[in-house]
């Protein structure tokens, strides 16, 4: 959209010569060192960058959530720093209109801020040449199916959208991916990716890699056969389509799948590695974050659980559940696969943030892909090979001893397995794990890794009776509840080079925003009671903090404004799975509620109200 | 057996007498598309379990309807936009209940012509013929037959089926494709009666199993906690039409125990 013949063929030679009308009368402003964003839009600046490989490392810009394919979420803007942070203060703040989680990152391209909010979707364009950055337009794709509401199992949540050629994409709950046209808020094209009926659904952001849209799946509770979908970004056309369950075929697996270990290796274990026909009901959804290394080529994805079904039925490794894939943008085609949770037994779904590094390993500089897992692990994995280099608690675990760097499996300890008719307490991490999606940000600045994760451990005990879709059962009565110390909720500083935490914020709630690092040495995320919190990169001290008017879910961005300013931007808006009290009116008498952790979270309502609502802030 | 009129029923009886001032809605909350239980046409038989009761009560049926998944107590009777559900287990936490009105039972399901006989979960060629089962997956539990299949060994040799279309697992016995299924009785009584070839349902012993796993559940409706005004009412309503509820579980081929 930047290069001139695009915005040519776009606008037609009328409105471009009036544009280069404008662009000359335009001079003398420049002289006095402001300029008509306005027109800066139409003309094609060369400063500006047209290509995704450029814009994404574009600090003036925020192009997908992650900030960048290597989802470091890190911006070497520095007006805003250490020093000065604590003078920060609201510029402007934006209501979505929807009161359940906001889970989303904004995007800033090209003067323009885009939000997408929860079901049913809806997709905002803020101008921010424009005091207070009124909305452009909006746009909501036609016909929801509001039915998306009964199959989601953790709040109508959606964690943001995607920038590429002048298109914003993102996906809606009802399993639609949409092109929309990043100026005009025209639909470019809608393509149904997931089919509701069988319980799919879609909550997770597309990531744009070369000309295609990867989009993930939901519902893993449904029986749903989880997958990852490649889509034409420029017709919506379905160019590959890549199973987590069944045999090779299915999953892309060919000539050039090289796992590290030897369980990942052997034809069909997405067959085999189940009882006869599971497979097809095998779960293994993709509802969290994919990262592209453009060198290698490769795309960098989690699957989530197994299921649904009670461990003891389906024996074996589940393949290729609780797991990382890397493939071959292009073509799908598997490189190599690791198994976080072999056999996971609670519902610690592997689709967590991978940040792609390079860092001295040994004396060796590796280039690294470092995931924070659900299951309590930092793990660093050669992302050239998917050989574990290290695999750290990071959080309080008893349900396993380690990972086996030999066979890279995880050491699971058997009294810790929930069971019908049985009573497990202390289930550390629970359920979410000791991290759910919730992104960690990486600076290159200090070398560390911060990550927002929760302190929760859970029991699984008593029986009550239950009733879905007229059939009854009695269900297991799992109850979370704060791990050791009585926080719910921490803030680390992670060395991953050590793997040892360098500093640790104890929070109320878990931490259920993501992280964002900058180059001022400052560290952003948010609290489930509201709070945005600014904090020193190295010491954790808290320099700055603001009280939104809901608990933050949502993924904080930085970007240069039309004015040279540094702003950083948030979505205040509590839900998801642990605000599913808060946002979804719970009962909190009802600890079971919300698969159990309405009873982490009763208290969660004293402190917090429901309400979206988009907050930038700026220095004076 | 005639059934005793109590009291209540002339409390009631004159109650109803009394022209209505403006008219009542019961309101229902009920699944859209869940036969046997009900849709949106009314055609399941909740539907006309909540005809008959609201004809007694001078009332008109007014319904929301809702997924009778995960959260549907919640969005429904909690969030006020409904009073009652037709249909919910009897120890049903999440609401207040009438007394019961029906029990049933899982049953195995097996083509008539096969005559295999099954009564028992310990019958050894639970290991070895294909078995269907419903799965569920919520919080590490699932269907009684699942677990108890689990318990006993049997696992190479079960399929799953979905909750979410119960037709599917009666279809997969009718064809062949499983030599026997163990399906909740409500929903193998009806969905067995539209197939072709005849099928032979058999209530599933043990009734628990052990250490506690019970395939037999008694039904009742349900208000939200605190509701007992309408409870009470629905109670009468019950015991008064006791023989019609019966009448219309017939139709619909529920399974009794």
């Amino acid at each position: 959209m930047h290069d001139p013949a695009a915005v040519r063929k776009k606008l037609g030679l009328k409105l471009f010569a009036v544009a280069l009308v404008f662009v000359a009368g335009c001079k003398s402003k420049e002289s006095t060192g402001r300029s008509f964003p306005f027109l800066e839009r139409l003309s094609p600046a060369p400063s500006v960058k047209t290509n995704l490989l450029e814009l994404q490392q574009d600090d003036g810009q925020w192009v997908m959530p992650a900030k960048n394919y290597a989802s470091t979420r890190f911006s070497a803007l520095d007006q805003i720093n250490a020093a000065n942070v604590k003078n920060l203060e609201v510029a402007w703040t934006f209501s979505t209109g929807h009161d359940r989680g906001e889970e989303a990152a904004p995007l800033v391209v090209n003067n323009t801020m885009y939000v997408v909010t929860p079901f049913p979707n809806v997709l905002y364009a803020l101008d921010l040449t424009q005091q207070g950055a009124p909305a452009k337009w909006s746009y909501q794709p036609k016909d929801l199916n509001s039915a998306a509401k009964g199959i989601a199992c953790c709040d109508w949540v959606n964690r943001g959208a995607a920038y590429a050629n002048g298109k914003i994409y993102f996906n809606t709950l009802d399993g639609r991916t949409c092109a929309v046209n990043a100026d005009t808020g025209d639909e470019v094209w809608v393509s149904q990716v997931t089919d509701m009926s069988r319980g799919e659904s879609i909550t997770n952001a597309p990531l744009v890699v070369k000309n295609k849209v990867l989009v993930g799946d939901s519902g893993g509770e449904f029986g749903v056969r989880g997958s990852l979908t490649a889509l034409d970004s420029e017709t919506g056309k379905q160019l590959w389509k890549a199973y987590n369950t069944g045999p090779d075929s299915d999953c892309l697996i060919g000539a050039n799948f090289h796992p590290f270990y030897q369980s990942d290796r052997g034809k069909d274990l997405g067959v085999k590695t189940w009882p006869p026909d599971l497979w097809k009901i095998g779960g293994g959804t993709v509802w969290g974050w994919i990262s592209y290394d453009p060198e290698l080529d490769l795309v960098y994805y989690g699957t989530a659980n197994p299921g649904p079904w009670n461990a003891e039925q389906r024996p074996g490794d589940n393949k290729w559940t609780c797991g990382i894939w890397a493939r071959k943008p292009d073509t799908g085609d598997a490189i190599w696969f690791y198994q976080w949770s072999p056999h996971d037994l609670y519902d610690h779904d592997g689709i967590n943030e991978q940040i792609l590094l390079t860092l001295p390993i040994r004396g060796q500089q590796r280039k690294v892909l470092v995931r924070p897992e659900r299951n309590g692990y930092v793990y660093v994995l050669d992302r050239a090979t998917g050989e574990v280099l290290s695999a750290t608690p990071f959080a309080y675990i008893t349900t396993s001893k380690g990972v086996d760097l030999k066979t890279g499996r995880l050491i699971p300890i058997a009294e810790k397995a929930p069971g019908v008719g049985r009573v497990v307490r202390m289930i550390c991490p629970p359920a979410p794990g000791a991290k759910d999606w919730e992104p960690s940000a990486y600076s290159p600045v200090t070398g560390l890794l911060y990550i927002p994760h929760a302190n929760l451990c859970e029991d699984a005990e008593g029986l009550q009776a239950n009733y879905i879709a007229g059939t009854p059962y009695v269900g297991s009565n799992v109850k979370m509840y704060a791990g050791p110390g009585g926080h719910r909720g921490e803030f680390d500083a992670w060395d991953p080079v050590n793997a040892r935490k360098v500093w640790s914020i104890k929070e109320r709630f878990p931490v259920w925003s993501g992280a964002l690092a900058t180059a001022g040495n400052v560290v952003f995320y948010g609290s489930m009671e509201g709070w945005f919190r600014a904090v020193d990169a190295r010491t954790g001290q808290l320099l700055w903090q603001f009280k939104t008017g809901s608990g933050i879910i949502g993924q904080p961005i930085t970007y240069r404004g039309p004015d040279g300013k540094q702003y950083v931007s948030v979505l205040s808006g509590v839900g998801g799975w642990a605000g599913a009290v808060v946002s979804g009116q719970l009962d909190p008498r009802d600890g079971t509620a919300a698969l159990g952790f309405a009873n982490a979270m009763s208290d969660l309502g004293k402190y917090t109200t429901k309400g979206g609502m988009l907050y930038t802030f700026s220095l004076p | 057996m005639k059934r005793v009129l109590s009291p209540w029923f002339l409390v009631l009886s004159l109650a109803c007498a009394r022209p209505p001032q403006t008219a009542r809605v019961l309101r229902v909350c009920a699944d859209p598309n869940n036969l046997p239980y009900s849709n949106a046409q009314q055609q399941g038989f909740e539907n006309k379990i909540a005809a008959l009761i609201a004809r007694d009560l001078h009332a008109q049926v007014g319904y929301t309807w809702f997924p009778q998944r995960r959260g549907f107590v919640r969005n429904t009777l909690k969030a006020g936009v409904c009073d009652c559900v037709i249909g919910v287990p009897s120890n049903y936490e999440l609401t207040a209940e009438t007394q019961p009105y029906y029990r049933s039972s899982y049953v195995f399901v097996a083509r008539r012509d096969r005559h295999l006989g099954v009564t028992s979960l310990d019958d050894p060629r639970l290991r070895t013929w294909k078995v269907g089962v419903q799965m569920i997956g919520n919080d590490h539990v699932n269907s009684p037959p699942a677990h108890a299949l689990a318990n006993r060994g049997a696992i190479a040799n079960v399929r799953g089926y979905m909750v979410y279309d119960p037709r599917a697992i009666v279809d997969a016995v009718a064809r062949g494709d499983v030599d026997v299924a163990i399906v909740w009785g409500p929903q193998a009584g009806w969905f067995a009666r539209q197939e072709r070839v005849p099928l032979e349902l058999t209530p599933v012993s043990p009734q628990i199993d052990l250490p506690f796993l019970p395939f037999v559940f008694d039904i009742s409706m349900g208000v939200r906690r605190g509701d007992n005004a309408l409870r009470d009412e629905l109670d009468l309503e019950i015991e008064r039409r006791r023989g019609d509820i019966e009448r219309i579980l017939d139709q619909y081929g529920v399974p009794r125990v």
